[in-house]
Formats: C-alpha cells, sequence, structure tokens
C-alpha cells in the first residue's frame, strides 16, 4: 500500500492534471491476485451492460430462425456485437459474402486502435509473443475502457493477469448471455422479444450520440443516417459498406479541410489530447 | 432484398470472425509501431461510424424479422423515448436504453 501510495504522488507530481488517485487499491499482491481483481472489477456494471446487449443478441439471432449454436458460434468466435448484428441482418437479408465481410471488417476495425493503444501497458521484455495474439482476443470497447485507466497504476508484471482477468470474466459470461436471451425470446410474450430485438439499434444509437465532440465524426454520423436508407432502396446488397464507404470518407474527407477545422475550433470543444 | 441467403450461417459467422480477429491482430501487431492518433485510423473510424449509423437507422426505420410486424410509429416513438431520457438523464446510456425499451412493451402490449 506505501508503494501505491507513493506511486501516485510520483505521478501526480509529473502530470498536473492527473485525477485524484481511486480509493481502490492501486495494485495487487501477486500477478494471481491481479487476475482474480480483474475479474471480480469486471463483474459488475461493466458485465451487466454488455450482458443486456448479447441478450439482445440472442433474441435477435432465436428472430431471424437460426439455431442457438449459431448465436454461441458468433459470440464466442467474434465476441465484438455491433460486428455480429451487422453479419446477422446481413447474411439473413442475402448479402453477398463479400460485402458482409468487409462489413463487418470496418465495423470491427475500431479494435485495431483499441489493441493498439492499449497493449504498450501490457508489453514486457521476456513474455511470449503468442501471448499479446491470445489477450487482443480479450480486447472489446467494455474491456478497454475497463482497463485502459487502471493498468498504468498496476506493476508491471500484473497488467497482463490484470487484463486476462478481466476480459475473461466478460468473455466467458457473454455465451451465457447469448443463449439466455435466444430461450428469453421464445418463452416470454412477443412484445418482450420484440424489445430485446430493439434494444441493439438502441444501445448503438445512443452510444454514439455520447460523444459528439468531434466534427469529422458527426458528420459521419449524419452521412451515414442519410445514406442507409437511401442507399437501401437503390442496391440493397451493398448498401451497408457503400454507406460506410462514402459516407464516412467524405466526412473524414471535410474534417481535415479548412472548413472542417473551422466548424471543430468554433462549434465543437476543442480535443484535447485522448477522447 | 435477395433470395433466401445463398450460403450456410455458419460461413458467414466463421469469415465474420476471421475478419473481427484480423483487427485485433493487426493491432497487436503494429502497437508500439504506430501512433493512435494517424489519419488512417481516423479514417477507419469515420467508416465505422458512418455504416453504423446507417445501419441503426436501418434497424429502426426497415427492420427484418419480427419487428417488421410493428408500426413504424411505435418504433420511432421508443427510440425517441429513449433519446430524450438519455439527454435528460446526463447521458446515461443504460437509462436511456432501458426507458426506450420499456416504451417499446408498453406501446406493442396491447397490440399483438
Amino acid at each position: 500500500m506505501l508503494h501505491c501510495t507513493m506511486r501516485s504522488l510520483f505521478k501526480s507530481s509529473l502530470n498536473m492534471s492527473h485525477t485524484a488517485p481511486t480509493d481502490k487499491p492501486c495494485t495487487f499482491a501477486t500477478p494471481r491476485a491481479a487476475f482474480w481483481g480483474g475479474a471480480r472489477e469486471a463483474a459488475g456494471v461493466p458485465m451487466m451492460v454488455m450482458g443486456a446487449s448479447f441478450v439482445g443478441f440472442g433474441s435477435m439471432i432465436h428472430d431471424l430462425d437460426w439455431s442457438v449454436w449459431h448465436a454461441v458460434f458468433s459470440t464466442l468466435s467474434t465476441w465484438a456485437l455491433p460486428g455480429q448484428i451487422a453479419m446477422a441482418e446481413m447474411a439473413y437479408t442475402g448479402a453477398p459474402l463479400m460485402a458482409l465481410v468487409l462489413a463487418v471488417f470496418f465495423i470491427n476495425a475500431r479494435l485495431l486502435p483499441l489493441a493498439v493503444s492499449l497493449l504498450p501497458h501490457v508489453r514486457r521484455p521476456g513474455v511470449a509473443t503468442w501471448k499479446y495474439y491470445a489477450v487482443v482476443m480479450l480486447i472489446a470497447a467494455t474491456s478497454w475502457v475497463g482497463t485502459m485507466r487502471r493498468l498504468p497504476d498496476l506493476h508491471q508484471d500484473q497488467r497482463l493477469h490484470y487484463l486476462t482477468g478481466y476480459g475473461l470474466a466478460l468473455y466467458l459470461n457473454m455465451p451465457l448471455a447469448t443463449v439466455i436471451g435466444f430461450y428469453i425470446a421464445g418463452q416470454v410474450p412477443l412484445p418482450i422479444t420484440l424489445a430485446l430485438v430493439f434494444l441493439n439499434p438502441l444501445y448503438f444509437m445512443l452510444l454514439f450520440l455520447f460523444d459528439l465532440h468531434n466534427a469529422a465524426k458527426v458528420l459521419s454520423l449524419i452521412f451515414g443516417a442519410v445514406l442507409g436508407p437511401l442507399l437501401y432502396q437503390i442496391a440493397p446488397d451493398w448498401s451497408l459498406i457503400a454507406t460506410g464507404l462514402v459516407g464516412g470518407t467524405a466526412a473524414w474527407w471535410i474534417g481535415r479541410s479548412a472548413w472542417g477545422r473551422h466548424v471543430q475550433d468554433t462549434w465543437l470543444k476543442r480535443e484535447t489530447g485522448h477522447e | 432484398m435477395s433470395e433466401a441467403a445463398l450460403y450456410s450461417p455458419f460461413v458467414a459467422i466463421a469469415l465474420a470472425a476471421v475478419a473481427t480477429y484480423a483487427s485485433r491482430a493487426a493491432g497487436a501487431f503494429l502497437s508500439g509501431k504506430i501512433g493512435t492518433e494517424s489519419a488512417v485510423i481516423d479514417w477507419i473510424t469515420c467508416v465505422t461510424y458512418a455504416l453504423l449509423a446507417g445501419l441503426v437507422v436501418r434497424m429502426i426505420w426497415m427492420p427484418v424479422g419480427a419487428l417488421s410486424t410493428t408500426p413504424d410509429w411505435m418504433r420511432f416513438t421508443a427510440a425517441a423515448t429513449g433519446l430524450a431520457v438519455f439527454i435528460v438523464a446526463r447521458k446515461s446510456v443504460g437509462l436511456g436504453v432501458l426507458s426506450g425499451t420499456l416504451t417499446l412493451i408498453a406501446l406493442t402490449w396491447n397490440a399483438f
């Protein structure tokens, strides 16, 4: 504990904007304790929020008349919900496989920056490379948010264990949530099934509206919301990937232009380092 | 919408899993080699935002499966309620989702 406090003091002296140290113990006795500590911290609000959305996914798969094995296989092999939902939607409507793969790739490509920014915290000499390629499977938006703020306070040799415990607790419970959602969909009154399916688009809509401080992101949302239904009327099979590529590229390009920068500085909060 | 799917769901699921792991593996490979602020990552983020915004609007406005049997106004009202609660409750995603889904349950309860 003393060591822990000294680390906090040291950090605050280096960085004046460093927030007050949390009241949680900021270090664990052993790497094993770090693993279980991570699992314990995940087993609360993060697990409930994530679990609810996977319950929605299970209900959706039931609604599309796929089997429970499809649902569980997707959750275990992909474990990144927006991509799983797009996959199920596109496969159900008969989109070409190439369009489906590209759409899922782009949707889940957000995991790339998450992994790039998280892994430097757990890297240390002497750890086999394959362990990093294994632990990235446990990186999702929820586990990133949950572990990113804690990792810098942990001992170097405990971070990988902490991340593994945190991620594994979430990962292992999501197939359960998926199965619950799948069977709930068949057993409860139809309005509740509908609500569980409706939970997914609602969740993502609010998640996006949470952070509107970046001009390019706001433009991407607007272009996507307009182009999505429009292109669906013209070319349903390729509409999603076209919406993303056209709307996203246009928004990205405008965001980088002089006008985009002007809008960013005048109307939106100036971005501070990390979002 | 084309005719019934021409491939098994397992193929779609497996390919989606590979496409997803590719990003995670690339992240592991690149960590420490590129910064998180690069233009390429900005572009990927923008494409994702547009794509998912399109998907969200489509899933609320033109859903597939059982949800397509509900009238548009019910889904719009439920989404608007969720949005309103989200704003009033100072960007609480949990409360927004809860109120939106409860609204849809209330609206559809006697309709089906």
